[in-house]
């Protein structure tokens, strides 16, 4: 009957996660739990998240504890109805066994490329039913920004993230980098994909990316979502654009990613150092320098897209941290029913990363 | 009028400037030296400047020189600059190097001076590098490196020899033998009766030549240096000289024969040999001389006034220039 | 997954590139090429370890083997540097530093300052070190210290291919004489290495592994050492941070200090000789400028004051072990060795 127990597992959180640290348990035993509910603090050597109830239900047993580490998908609770018996639980723990994960799971989506006018972009997808949600990341960020969201939402329907020309592991070496370059790049994923239109959703720069697309190229949109996106206003944090851009070392480049998150706790020595590797690419310095120039000139954003988007045919929509330093949350203003979520700072899609998959969704999926 | 020499009526005063410029530069050190305000070792090139504006009437700024120990007339003959290298000499902040290399150290990248040097035999290895760029970068420079009848018994200068014979490169060994290394006769010290022998151990052509006599020099230097430059490879040059002071300023000479230093001045001065020569000739007059002997004295009594009066480096120089950066 | 590279791979990779991007880049020294002027395979060799193995024929005219003759080529590559060229010589084995010296520290380490600041050589000096090999004394010792004490020049010791790519092109790149010191252990260790190029800046330490229990500070080989040992500790309730040095001149003192200001304790580990070692350097250090931070006396784990022995039982005994490691730390907690 372990039809009615339902296993809580370490999640996967990013194509990287082999293991993760249950740090503590945040629901005891015995506790209702509903879907979305934070049930544990999980640590990876990328970066620590409240993991959340993906299933309801009665928690039976705490089968991880905290403090220790564990393989990605190995057993770490067990939900089942007060009917179960006891001796029933402890036997499917005994024979748990985690889901084989096939080799092709963990390398199929990280090695995808396509070569575009502008040079190589690396992309990652996720297949599945109806119009496609393209993820687009934010100025110095790459398509791992989505690490907490691909998954989610790949459970919807088919799910792209890209890196733009100039980031992650896409081309370097980009002459001039402009908006243009990148709403070029995106486009031309969708045409090499054979994408005809798709759910834009942008993050930072990249919602700029993603709402100057449903201007220029309604036929392409069926939706946007702007998350603590450029493009709506004037201010941006050029303190945060002057660390981000010079840093070298981790000492300099620390204080400046903390200005990303409401609890700068997150901001580990791996993300540091993820960020440094790309940082210390050739061409990559010249660049960051190019592009800040060309969008956040004098430290303003150039481009104000808001009028425009209150224009276009598809649905609009926006999520903003309440605490976001860099951009701040009064341009969600500009966006009809936006949503601010408190507790969250700029890279709120990682900070609340179930409520943000929700609002996706339920935009997305419908 | 005719002129029986392989350079011309200008070139010949050229020479004689270089070679005055060297004499003056170094007997006005030894004056100096004794009174006092000079540091460290100097050691003098007085005696041997045939052979070294000999070899270097045939450079250009491109092309590399590497110095040694008895470095002046080297630099001199090679272009730089004689206020910077006097400034230096007294350890001032104007010198060529700041004053943080002194008489041992003098070098002008600029002009293809790549160093006077404290270690004996370490030219060698260098100028095979010089000679590697110039083959790889694909211009017609040249390599030279100087040291002495001491020095050329390192395992360098041998081992440098082998590498540029077998590498083709594009240097030549200059063995400036004045007959002593320090105070060691080189009769004793090197096995070998000849260089020459020695070149044609590593198949290179070698040249033994009179280097009081710089014509002798500026022929041989012209040949090996022109086969270096069209790609024949590298050659020895050996200049049989003479030193008119001791290994450094303070040396006794005791090892020296009675009346050695007497005769060598009386009958081996090579500037004296080259005048006589140029003078009977009737390619220049008395006169003209007697003017670059007069500019050259107010050019060192200018460089010495200036090194005298030029201020110390500073305190804050003393962590300087260790690396490009750091 | 990302790439994997040997750290083997790695090196042969960033010269690779940078002879690719830079034509003044050549890289020199014995067998590099392998079969020069001999009747068989072209290529032979590619390194006494393989390492340039391939390179000859991606960038002919930029490879040169050289005689058995260190002076003549080192300096070759020293006085070609202030003439041009961006030369890598390649040493077989520190141990060889020996012959050839004075070109590196009376010449090359010298001349911008001997110059008042007029010349550059930018010349990279690589070879392999460490012991481990059963190579015995005069082909297995680390020799770090000889390099960190002469002012003027750059000395880097990588423990992982990731960084040894970028160091090893941040080297090329630099304008100061560089000794880039491989430990042949560590060759065939892979780890994620970007396809593309790029450089880590000299000076910045890297923090291999957090904790807050007790600092260990160290280079090369004994980085992986020390993170087993810190596994070890873990399960006793010791938590390990361990600083790899990465670059031993310049070197990132204030990573130490702000790691023994959190712990208060430091183990020093070095796989080179004790005396005027990185170790006791970086323990004179702590206790000049942090000595109010530490709870205890600082603990040194390095290679005893002898040379390196041949005989298995004798060499396994030299080389800090994790076990050693693990005694140290153990020793600054305030708790017998095990």
């Amino acid at each position: 009957m372990s039809g009615r127990i339902v296993p809580i597992l370490m999640p996967k959180w990013g194509l990287s996660m082999k293991q993760g640290t249950l740090s503590s348990w945040l629901v005891e035993e015995g506790s209702e739990i509903s879907p979305g509910d934070e049930i544990m603090d999980v640590e990876t050597d990328k970066i620590a998240n409240a993991l959340e109830a993906t299933d309801g239900g009665l928690l039976r047993k705490r089968v991880g504890m905290a403090g220790e580490t564990y393989p990605v998908r190995a057993l770490l609770g067990v939900l089942a109805p007060p009917s179960v018996p006891d001796s029933e639980i402890d036997a499917y723990v005994a024979s748990f066994t985690a889901p084989v994960v096939e080799e092709a799971d963990d390398e199929e989506p990280v090695r995808l490329f396509l070569d575009l006018p502008v040079g190589r972009i690396r992309y990652a997808e996720r297949p599945g039913d109806g119009i496609p949600v393209l993820l687009v990341h934010g100025f110095g960020g790459d398509l791992d920004n989505w690490l907490f969201n691909i998954d989610a939402l790949a459970e919807a329907g088919s799910v792209v993230a890209l890196d733009l020309p100039g980031h992650g592991q896409s081309v370097k070496s980009v002459a001039a980098p402009s908006l243009t370059t990148m709403t070029d790049a995106v486009i031309g994923l969708m045409d090499s994909l054979g994408v005809a239109r798709a759910h834009l959703v942008g993050h930072s720069m990249g919602g700029l990316v993603a709402g100057r697309i449903g201007i220029d190229r309604p036929d392409r949109v069926a939706s946007i979502t702007l998350i603590a996106a450029a493009g709506l206003g004037e201010e941006i944090n050029g303190a945060y654009l002057d660390g981000f851009v010079s840093a070298s070392s981790r000492r300099d480049l620390k204080p400046a990613l903390a200005h990303l998150f409401a609890d700068q706790g997150l901001v580990n020595r791996s993300m540091v150092e993820d960020v440094l590797k790309y940082k210390r690419l050739d061409g990559v310095g010249a660049f960051l320098e190019a592009l800040r120039g060309t969008l956040f000139p004098g430290d303003r954003q150039a481009t104000d897209i808001a009028d425009d988007l209150a224009g276009i045919g598809c649905p609009c929509h926006a999520i903003w941290g309440a605490e976001d330093a860099i951009i701040p949350a009064a341009h969600a203003g500009a966006v009809e029913g936006a949503t601010v979520i408190d507790g969250a700072g700029h890279m709120v899609q990682m900070e609340k990363a179930a409520e943000v998959n929700r609002l996706i969704l339920s935009w997305t999926s419908s | 009028m005719n002129n029986p020499f392989p350079l011309s009526r200008e070139g010949l005063l050229t020479a004689y400037r270089r070679m005055r410029t060297i004499r003056e530069f170094e007997e006005r050190l030894h004056v100096e030296f004794a009174t006092g305000d000079i540091a460290g070792f100097v050691h003098l090139y007085a005696g041997e400047e045939a052979a070294g504006v000999g070899i270097m009437m045939h450079l250009e700024d491109h092309d590399r020189i590497a110095s040694t120990h008895r470095g002046h007339g080297h630099c001199i003959a090679k272009g730089v600059d004689v206020k910077a290298m006097m400034a230096e000499i007294y350890g001032k902040a104007t010198g060529a190097c700041a004053g943080k290399g002194g008489s041992m150290h003098i070098a002008d990248l600029s002009r293809g001076m790549m160093g006077a040097n404290g270690i004996l035999g370490a030219g060698a290895p260098l100028i095979c590098g010089a000679g590697l760029a110039a083959q790889k970068l694909g211009h017609d420079g040249v390599g030279i490196t100087f040291f002495g009848d001491g020095a050329s018994n390192q395992g360098t200068v041998l081992e440098s020899m082998n590498l540029a014979a077998i590498w083709n490169l594009p240097v030549i060994f200059v063995v400036e033998n004045n007959g002593y290394a320090e105070s060691t006769s080189v009769d004793y010290a090197v096995a070998s009766d000849s260089y020459v022998d020695r070149a044609a151990g590593f198949g290179m052509p070698g040249i033994t030549v009179d280097g009081t006599d710089f014509f002798a020099v500026y022929e041989a230097a012209g040949e090996v240096i022109r086969r270096a430059r069209e790609g024949g490879g590298p050659s020895l040059l050996e200049c049989k000289m003479i030193r008119f002071y001791g290994h450094f300023e303070g040396d006794a000479q005791t090892y020296r024969a009675p009346g050695e230093n007497e005769a060598n001045r009386q009958h081996r001065d090579c500037l004296k040999i080259f005048t006589g020569k140029i003078l009977e000739a009737g390619v220049v007059e008395t006169g003209e001389l007697a003017v670059i002997d007069s500019e050259v004295a107010d050019l060192i009594e200018d460089a010495l006034e200036g090194a005298k009066a030029a201020p110390l480096p500073s305190a804050a120089e003393l962590t300087t220039d260790v690396y490009v950066t750091y | 997954m990302a790439r994997t590279l040997s750290m083997k791979d790695a090196i042969n990779e960033a010269l690779d590139q940078e002879m690719g991007r830079d034509p003044t880049v050549v890289v020199l020294g014995e067998d590099i090429v392998g079969g020069t002027g001999s009747p068989g395979e072209d290529d032979a060799w590619g390194g006494a370890m393989g390492v340039t193995k391939g390179l000859i024929h991606k960038h002919p005219g930029q490879l040169i083997d050289t005689p058995l003759s260190e002076s003549a080529y080192i300096g070759a590559a020293i006085g070609a540097a202030t003439c041009g060229l961006r030369p890598v010589a390649e040493l077989m084995f520190v141990d060889f530093m020996g012959v050839c010296l004075d070109q590196i520290f009376n010449q090359a380490a010298k001349f911008r300052y001997m110059f008042g600041g007029k010349a550059e050589t930018p010349v990279v000096i690589r070879a392999t070190c460490g012991a481990g090999f059963r190579a015995a004394a005069q082909h297995s010792q680390m020799l770090t210290p000889i390099f960190t004490h002469i002012p003027g020049l750059k000395v880097v010791c990588p423990s992982n291919a990731y960084d040894t790519k970028g160091l090893l092109i941040q080297s090329i790149r630099d304008n100061d004489p560089v000794i880039f010191l491989e430990h042949k252990n560590l060759y065939d260790r892979e780890t994620d290495v970007p396809e593309e190029s790029y450089a880590i800046p000299f000076g910045e330490a890297s923090i291999a592994r957090e904790g807050t229990d007790v600092t260990i500070v160290t280079y090369g080989m004994m980085v992986p050492y020390s993170l087993e040992a810190s596994e070890t500790l873990k399960r006793e309730g010791i938590d390990v941070e361990v600083i790899d040095l990465r670059t031993l001149s310049p070197i990132d003192l204030d990573t130490v200090f702000e790691s023994v200001e959190m712990t208060g304790r430091l183990v020093c580990v070095d796989e080179a000789n004790p005396r005027c070692s990185i170790a006791s350097d970086v323990a004179a250090a702590v206790a000049q400028e942090a000595f109010g931070s530490l709870k205890g006396p600082v603990a040194m784990v390095t290679a005893p004051h002898a040379p390196v022995p041949f005989s298995s039982a004798l060499e396994d005994l030299y080389i800090p072990s994790p076990e050693r490691i693990a005694d140290g730390v153990r020793q600054t907690m305030g708790e017998r060795s095990s």
